[in-house]
């Protein structure tokens, strides 16, 4: 038997040759290692090309200003699902399912358009008294003194109560979103129920066919502000139905994008908060600094690793050639953590003075649709936490997704002292 | 300087002075003008700094051009009207001297 050798990440950062470095791999991201890798990318080869990695051929975008004008050029870095859509992984074309977020305009504007204002302003002041309460009542339910995981108890609960709500979908079988979420986002590798394309096809056909149904019923009815709605009435959406991947590929956007995202912040403002204990400290002597500390918390998490463009003529960014046709993968994991895009970028502080100078969302036409709904709903818990609890201990390192999509905490035990 | 009225939502005007060439987000942002955001600071990219334009400036200000990105970023914008503008993209000039623009009840 051989003696387990340790791993160093930071000294395999350093030792790696860069073109055998691939930044896709997702064990990277599970094993929480990925930090020393992206430094050294930020510093020697900071728009760097992989050959033949472990999800193709493609261009690693590191640095914030690159990654802002890769995001701000949508003529030249597509979407386009036909072309290769918005995730690293090449799909076979009858597994891809169109979306706004995976179309140009003007297509994209006005799909878009439909589902904006469910977060408008005055809609997001209309739902804060409930997300409050059911944020409370979930909270008032957990146990004292002894460990639990926060994952299913609050993260996953409170972001399907809102999707729930979003959607104006049964309650009783909210879960279910939670469940086609997942299988949307799930690596095929990861060692889970969807095992391949044809597995997730499968089961996102149940979903398909829920849906139809409840379209079809809100189609037949006046008007209302679900998201179900407002797509069987929107004029550019109208006819969703009767195109079952397209159909698919809105409503696993809309799901995913409401779900895994907050969830993940949530989970992960615990942990952030947990090994910066200081930050936690001015926080429980300060608690008006949720407003700061949310947006640090989502740059700190950054929940969507990366988002995919596709060249369509050649394009020079940070002194490489990008030719069409080319992959290009924007790492917002780190560019949120470059020095030169964002002061002081590998500390969390949850004082910044602009904290919401940062990636996570995207910026330009494809921006986060909710990111202020993210924000309340996190602010909220926030808050109602700080009301009850003065610590949520953190027991034991969490466990996390295989995945170079999502960053996920798939499991965090927690205290909160008795 | 040249002058700029930012009116919050609430009706409470603020006057700050912004030198040429700045943006009228920058004058609100350095001077800490509750209301507008500027997430991505200054890259017409996130439509956090939106602004109406009172009727009397808007020939001078002028409206994003067609097609331009600070147009397509404003039509997302559920509170976007036509005299809506990214105050990120108005650099301030000797002829908008006394500007006057109102914010929206908030920004997403």
């Amino acid at each position: 038997m051989n003696a387990p050798v340790h791993f160093d990440p930071l000294s395999d950062a350093h030792a790696i040759s860069l073109d055998q470095f691939d930044p896709s791999d997702p064990k990277l991201y599970q094993d929480d290692i990925y930090a020393p890798y992206f430094e050294r990318l930020r510093r020697e080869d900071p728009v760097h090309w992989r050959e033949n990695g472990m999800y193709g051929s493609f261009w690693s975008i590191t640095k914030y200003k690159d990654i802002m004008q890769v995001e701000t050029n949508p003529q030249v870095f597509s979407s386009d699902y036909r072309l290769g859509g918005i995730i690293i992984t090449d799909r076979e074309m009858q597994y891809r399912r169109p979306s706004f977020i995976s179309m140009d305009p003007p297509e994209h504007d006005e799909q878009r358009k439909v589902v904006s204002p469910i977060v408008a302003p005055m809609n997001l002041q209309k739902m804060a008294g409930t997300i409050r309460e059911r944020t409370g009542r979930v909270l008032d339910g957990l146990p004292r003194g002894e460990t639990f995981d926060f994952v299913p108890r609050v993260a996953i609960e409170l972001t399907t109560q809102m999707l729930a709500t979003l959607f104006d979908f049964p309650f009783e079988d909210r879960h279910k979103l939670t469940y086609w979420s997942d299988t949307v986002t799930a690596d095929v590798n990861a060692g889970g129920e969807v095992d391949s394309e044809a597995k997730r096809f499968e089961i996102l056909g149940q979903a398909l066919e829920y849906f139809t149904r409840l379209w079809h019923e809100r189609a037949n009815s006046e008007p209302r502000p679900d998201l179900i709605s407002m797509l069987a009435h929107g004029e550019a959406t109208r006819d969703l139905y009767k195109k079952p991947q397209e159909f698919l590929g809105n409503l696993g956007l809309l799901i995913v994008g409401g779900n895994d995202t907050t969830r993940n912040s949530m989970s992960g403002g615990i942990w952030a908060l947990n090994k910066h204990p200081d930050e936690y400290r001015k926080l429980r002597e300060n608690p008006t600094l949720v407003t700061s500390l949310v947006p640090e918390i989502i740059r700190w998490q950054t929940p969507i690793l990366h988002m995919r463009r596709n060249a369509v003529a050649d394009f020079e960014v940070g002194g490489k050639q990008i030719r069409a046709g080319d992959k290009v993968i924007m790492w917002y994991i780190s560019g949120n953590r470059d020095e030169e895009g964002i002061e002081r970028a590998n500390e969390f502080i949850i004082d910044r003075a602009r904290p919401r100078q940062h990636l996570s969302f995207g910026f330009g036409i494809h921006r986060c649709v909710g990111n202020r709904l993210a924000e309340l709903q996190l602010t909220i818990l926030w808050e109602e936490i700080l009301k009850r609890f003065p610590m949520i201990e953190l027991m034991d390192e969490p466990e996390r997704l295989y995945s170079n999509q999502i960053h996920g905490i798939t499991s965090l035990p927690v205290r909160i002292p008795a | 300087m040249l002058k700029v009225t930012y009116i919050q939502y609430d009706g409470t005007a603020h006057d700050v002075f912004v030198p040429e060439g700045l943006s009228v987000m920058r004058g609100a942002v350095d001077n800490a003008v509750p209301g507008i955001d500027a997430d991505c600071g200054g890259e017409c990219a996130c439509a956090t700094c939106h602004v109406y334009v009172e009727l009397e400036w808007l020939n001078k200000t002028g409206l994003p051009p067609e097609g331009s990105q600070e147009a397509s970023m404003l039509s997302f914008a559920a509170v976007s009207q036509p005299n809506s503008r990214l105050a990120c993209q108005i650099a301030m000039t000797p002829e908008l001297d006394g500007l006057v623009v109102r914010l929206p009840e908030d920004q997403h």
